[in-house]
């Protein structure tokens, strides 16, 4: 599917899909509500075939903490980014897609220990890089540490 | 008379128990460490505990301008320096819309494939020695010995060269470069032969390895497993044929693609492989095109703002960049794919039912850098 007909496509699946111009790939901001439900339609129906989750990034964007999904298509080829932003910084939570691809589960221990954004319904929701009882989420953009990290 | 107290005796073979597997062991190949639950000698489940070598190199990227991050991405995956250098070498120029000179196209795929020979070379010969081989060690060290004094001559590092800058190279390559690498691969098509007639055909070896960890392709591409240890069950991800960079477009060469994803095949994947990195190698090494060895850029690099992301085929799998940009000469947000941290998602799934000494080849030859897994 070209990236015209997959814009249709989506914006068909979920009417409130928010559109992003982006140069290299179709991106779309989906709202968390509907995004677990979203994500089983793209695995599993023939033509879209989402198979393969190739990145999964945390972003702080000071404003929204931001989840963002890179997908592709082993079979069709086809691409697509999909974002999904929540504003709360204290206990903001983002539905999990481990149970739909099974690498997002030691990503999205990684996006909760250095980012701090909570994945509802995963099964192992620890830190993974940094100590149990760590203070803070060191990626985060408000992060300071005077101890480890050296400022120039 | 002494009198024999009966102790109660536990049934190890009905109860479970844990047991550490590193971060100090020599078959994690660096600092992971695997909590193992054995049931007797057959493991139950594991959980790998990560973050022993965690730099925060993703964190040290917002405070770094671009070529100064090319230094940091050499030490993820050192065993794949130059590719990783390139990953982000590409995408500041795909970035910027630079055109990049064919001669450091080429020279660029030439040093990335010799650096995927070199890699694998340091995977047989420590697989080997996972499987009580040593002799593969010395064996394996002795011929990537000859890519790393290739690569000294040329630009003066053995390990960490951080030999690409955005837009070209840090400097020319050495004038015997090219004939030092013609009979490298001369002697090296010679000595690939001893690899497979001592270890690839040992019985004992491929006892150990037929049937042990299968992986299918589904689960492969469910759990981002790629590169070598993806293509053995199946799954075409090479990103050289995929979405070709450098001038892999140009050259011929197979994707090497197994069907049973067990250990043997993801041995005989990257045995393969090297076959084909002298191939693509051979035709491009007579034909380096004269020419500058750097594009014109500014000495101060911005990125416009907005999101970029690269992929390349690391030795391990494929490596993804994603950086976003607000306009400034640092990263707002840089973030790596590393292949190994997906390769090891699956590693609990395909070691669940194996005995405790097959975890020690399935670990092997899914070929762990585990810098590479923390950053």
């Amino acid at each position: 599917m070209d990236n015209a007909a997959l814009k249709e496509r989506i914006l068909g699946l979920v009417p409130d899909a928010e559109f992003q111009e982006n140069k290299q790939f179709l991106t779309f901001i989906i709202p968390p509500a509907k995004f677990h439900d979203f994500a089983i339609i793209l695995k599993s129906e023939a033509d879209l075939a989402f198979d393969y989750l190739f990145c999964l990034s945390a972003v702080d964007m000071v404003k929204y903490l931001e989840v963002v999904y890179h997908l592709e298509s082993v079979s069709h080829k086809h691409q697509l980014v999909l974002k999904v932003r929540t504003e709360d910084r204290e206990n903001g939570a983002v539905d999990t897609v481990c149970d739909i691809w099974r690498t997002a589960e030691l990503h999205e221990r990684e996006a909760y220990d250095l980012m701090g954004i909570r994945f509802n319904n995963h099964p192992d929701l620890r830190r993974f890089f940094l100590e149990e009882g760590w203070i803070g989420h060191p990626l985060r953009k408000d992060y300071v540490d005077e101890v480890n990290i050296v400022e120039f | 008379m002494k009198e024999v107290i009966n102790l109660p005796v536990k049934n190890i073979e009905e109860e479970e128990y844990h047991i550490n597997m590193g971060p100090q062991h020599p078959s994690t190949h660096g600092v992971l460490r695997l909590v193992v639950s054995l049931q007797g000698e057959i493991v139950k489940s594991l959980k790998p505990h990560c973050g022993y070598i965690h730099r925060g190199i993703e964190k040290m990227c917002e405070k770094d301008t671009y070529p100064q991050i090319i230094h940091l991405t050499d030490r993820m995956d050192y065993l794949s320096a130059h590719i990783n250098n390139h990953a982000v070498c590409l995408l500041v120029e795909n970035a910027l819309e630079v055109e990049v000179p064919e001669r450091v196209k080429y020279i660029r795929t030439i040093i990335d494939e010799l650096n995927r020979i070199a890699s694998h070379q340091l995977w047989w010969c420590s697989f080997g020695m996972d499987m009580g081989g040593l002799t593969c060690y010395f064996y394996g060290l002795r011929d990537r010995e000859k890519i790393l004094d290739i690569f000294e001559e040329s630009f003066g590092s053995r390990l960490l060269h951080s030999y690409y800058t955005p837009g070209g190279l840090m400097m020319d390559i050495h004038p015997n470069f090219q004939a030092n690498v013609k009979a490298f691969i001369k002697y090296f098509r010679k000595k690939i032969k001893d690899y497979d007639d001592l270890l690839t055909g040992n019985v004992i070896m491929q006892l150990r390895t037929k049937g042990v960890g299968i992986l299918s392709r589904e689960d492969a591409i469910s759990y981002g497993v790629t590169g070598p240890s993806g293509r053995a069950s199946g799954f075409a991800c090479d990103v050289r044929k995929h979405h070709p960079y450098g001038v892999y477009d140009k050259v011929d060469f197979k994707e090497i693609m197994g069907t049973k994803g067990d250990t043997f095949e993801r041995y005989m994947m990257r045995m393969n492989e090297m076959h084909e990195s002298m191939k693509i190698i051979e035709q491009l090494i007579d034909n380096i095109p004269a020419g500058d060895y750097s594009a014109k850029m500014k000495a101060v690099i911005k990125l416009p703002a907005g999101e970029y992301y690269q992929r390349v085929e690391a030795s391990r799998g494929e490596l993804g960049v994603y950086c976003i940009s607000d306009g400034n000469k640092t990263p707002y947000r840089m973030k790596f794919r590393s292949p190994n941290f997906s390769n090891l998602s699956a590693l609990d799934h395909i070691s669940r039912g194996v005995k405790i000494a097959d975890l020690v080849a399935i670990g092997g030859s899914l070929d762990y850098v585990i810098p590479d897994i923390d950053r």
